[in-house]
């Protein structure tokens, strides 16, 4: 393999963002997305909560309705698909405003934000990440009822991302 | 397979006769023991999901490189001013096959040579350029896009004639020990190809994807890239990229092959 | 580099919701990798992807090192009109690539 020549962490600044909270409301309005902040990155599972947090507020999170289909084991963290769904009819009253994605185990918990809307139709969508270590994903809609719904899956992972070459 | 006699002396000999000529056939040749129904690709040593990153040519990130290769192809280079498209018109019929056919001797350079080599003589001959370093964009981008044109294609490499002193250096190559782990290719891709090193499996090293898309490399890379990615993994010291031994040991790999399909841009692990 | 693949129907009837999926080439570089010399490799990601049916947005997504180089995303949206469907995505340098389909929408 190529020589493994580093190591994570030490000095590296999170391309953090806004607010989820702004985020979630930016999505619903259309509104073009504010300029993401820098925020310091800490490799900690108590950081994963805090950017849940985060996109809650103050509002109970739900368990179900978002699916995660991702394979059980990766052989390389550097590339693992993922879909996530939420059970929605996607209309212009009922409809999924966004979708959050944290990598629990990761140096930085944020995979992605989605903001959909009515006009997605279906509240689906297909990325691959880069995962640190086994873990477990957590994917966290926001509809637009006010409400927050949240799966979760677990993968392992059998060649860490984040430290090969 | 060895045919029936009744057990006279003379059929005893004829038996024995018989058995040298079918045995004698069916040696296999050193460094190429894989029986031929077992013979598989990389492909096959991947998970599912990768294996669905390099079937779909939108999830294959290769297919950036191949793209990027066909606007080379048409791009006028060098002192010359001239493309590769001046010359060679089509790749999907001027390169067809070309990459299957991969390494090959070439009585201009008086040796084996891989395509590489091949598209560089071009640009400094052809189109009086400056040659493309290995593992630089455009090197990657157009011998995946040339070898794209062979997807599919059986591997079929000439051994014969001028080229046989360097494959029996390639099969030399790969039969050797080095390294501090004092390991030959053989020992994992013939003798223990599909048990498990570091929780994958090993797969038989044919090299019929390349240049491929490696998830480690997080990048298109060529086969070379991949041959010095083994030797320090036996803590051996890798050779120069387009050192004649890595030259030699693709030409051996091309022939071991044979018969495998072409599947350049592959994706693997 | 190729900027990026797209696929997505070239027509659809009104109302059908489509797939629409895209490639973009992007090292994506997480900032937490070092180079042979063990010096810090700057962070260097697409973070920003918005999808503009006829000028409205219809998708966006904020990507983050998390994100596999080269990244890769698969999203729907409703057939409404025929128009244009632009695909832009900014990198952490400010650095904007877009792409731009037509649909027809029968």
């Amino acid at each position: 393999m190529d020589p493994v020549v580093n190591s994570p962490g030490e000095g590296c600044r999170a391309m953090g963002s806004v607010s989820r909270r702004q985020f979630i409301l930016a999505a619903a309005g259309g509104l073009a997305l504010p300029p993401a902040l820098r925020r310091a990155a800490e490799a900690s599972p108590e950081t994963a909560a805090a950017a849940i947090k985060a996109i809650l507020g103050e509002a109970r999170l739900h368990q179900g309705r978002v699916a995660l289909d991702m394979p059980p084991i990766a052989e390389n963290g550097n590339s693992v698909p993922l879909t996530v769904s939420v059970d929605s009819p996607m209309t212009a009253a009922e409809h999924v405003r966004s979708i959050h994605i944290f990598a629990q185990e990761n140096p930085l918990p944020n995979v992605a934000h989605f903001a959909l809307g009515p006009r997605a139709g279906k509240a689906q969508v297909s990325t691959r990440m880069r995962l640190f270590t086994s873990q477990t994903i957590v994917a966290v809609a926001a509809l637009s009822d006010g409400s927050f719904w949240s799966g979760s899956a677990e993968v392992i992972i059998t060649l860490a991302a984040c430290i090969e070459e | 397979m060895a045919a029936r006699r009744r057990f006279s002396a003379f059929s005893a000999a004829l038996l024995l006769l018989g058995l040298a000529v079918s045995v004698s056939g069916q040696r296999p040749e050193r460094g190429d023991e894989i029986p031929p129904e077992d013979k598989r690709s990389g492909y096959h040593f991947i998970s599912r999901e990768t294996q669905a990153m390099q079937d779909d040519d939108l999830a294959n990130p290769g297919s950036l490189w191949v793209l990027e290769g066909e606007e080379l192809w048409r791009k006028g280079a060098g002192a010359a001013g001239k493309s590769c498209a001046d010359c060679h018109r089509e790749a999907a019929t001027s390169m067809k096959g070309v990459a299957a056919r991969s390494p090959a001797f070439a009585t201009r350079a008086g040796r084996v040579i891989n395509l590489e080599q091949r598209i560089n003589y071009c640009r400094v001959d052809h189109q009086q350029a400056v040659p493309f370093a290995y593992e630089s964009r455009e090197l990657l981008a157009l011998t995946a896009y040339v070898g794209h044109q062979s997807r599919g294609m059986p591997m079929r490499v000439a051994i014969d004639g001028p080229a046989r002193p360097f494959f029996e250096a390639g099969r030399t190559v790969f039969l050797t020990r080095s390294g501090q782990f004092n390991l030959s290719c053989a020992q994992c891709h013939e003798d223990h190809w599909n048990q498990q090193l570091r929780g994958l499996p090993i797969s038989q090293g044919h090299g019929n994807a390349y240049p491929a898309y490696r998830l480690e490399w997080q990048t298109l890379g060529s086969l070379q890239r991949r041959l010095r990615n083994c030797n320090t993994a036996v803590r051996a010291e890798p050779y120069p990229y387009g050192a004649q031994e890595y030259v030699n040991l693709e030409l051996f790999l091309a022939w071991r092959a044979r018969g495998l399909p072409v599947e350049t841009p592959g994706v693997r692990r | 580099m190729a900027k990026a693949l797209i696929r997505m129907p070239a027509e659809a009837k009104k109302g059908e919701v489509i797939e629409i999926k895209i490639l973009i080439s992007h090292p994506m570089e997480t900032g937490y990798r070092r180079d042979a010399m063990g010096q810090p490799i700057p962070r260097h990601i697409v973070n920003r992807f918005v999808c503009r049916y006829n000028g409205e947005v219809v998708f966006q997504a904020e990507l983050f090192p998390a994100i596999a180089a080269n990244p890769f995303l698969s999203f729907f949206t409703v057939a409404t009109d025929s128009g244009e469907v632009l695909l832009q995505w900014t990198d952490d340098q400010g650095h904007t690539e877009s792409e731009t389909v037509r649909l027809t929408v029968v």
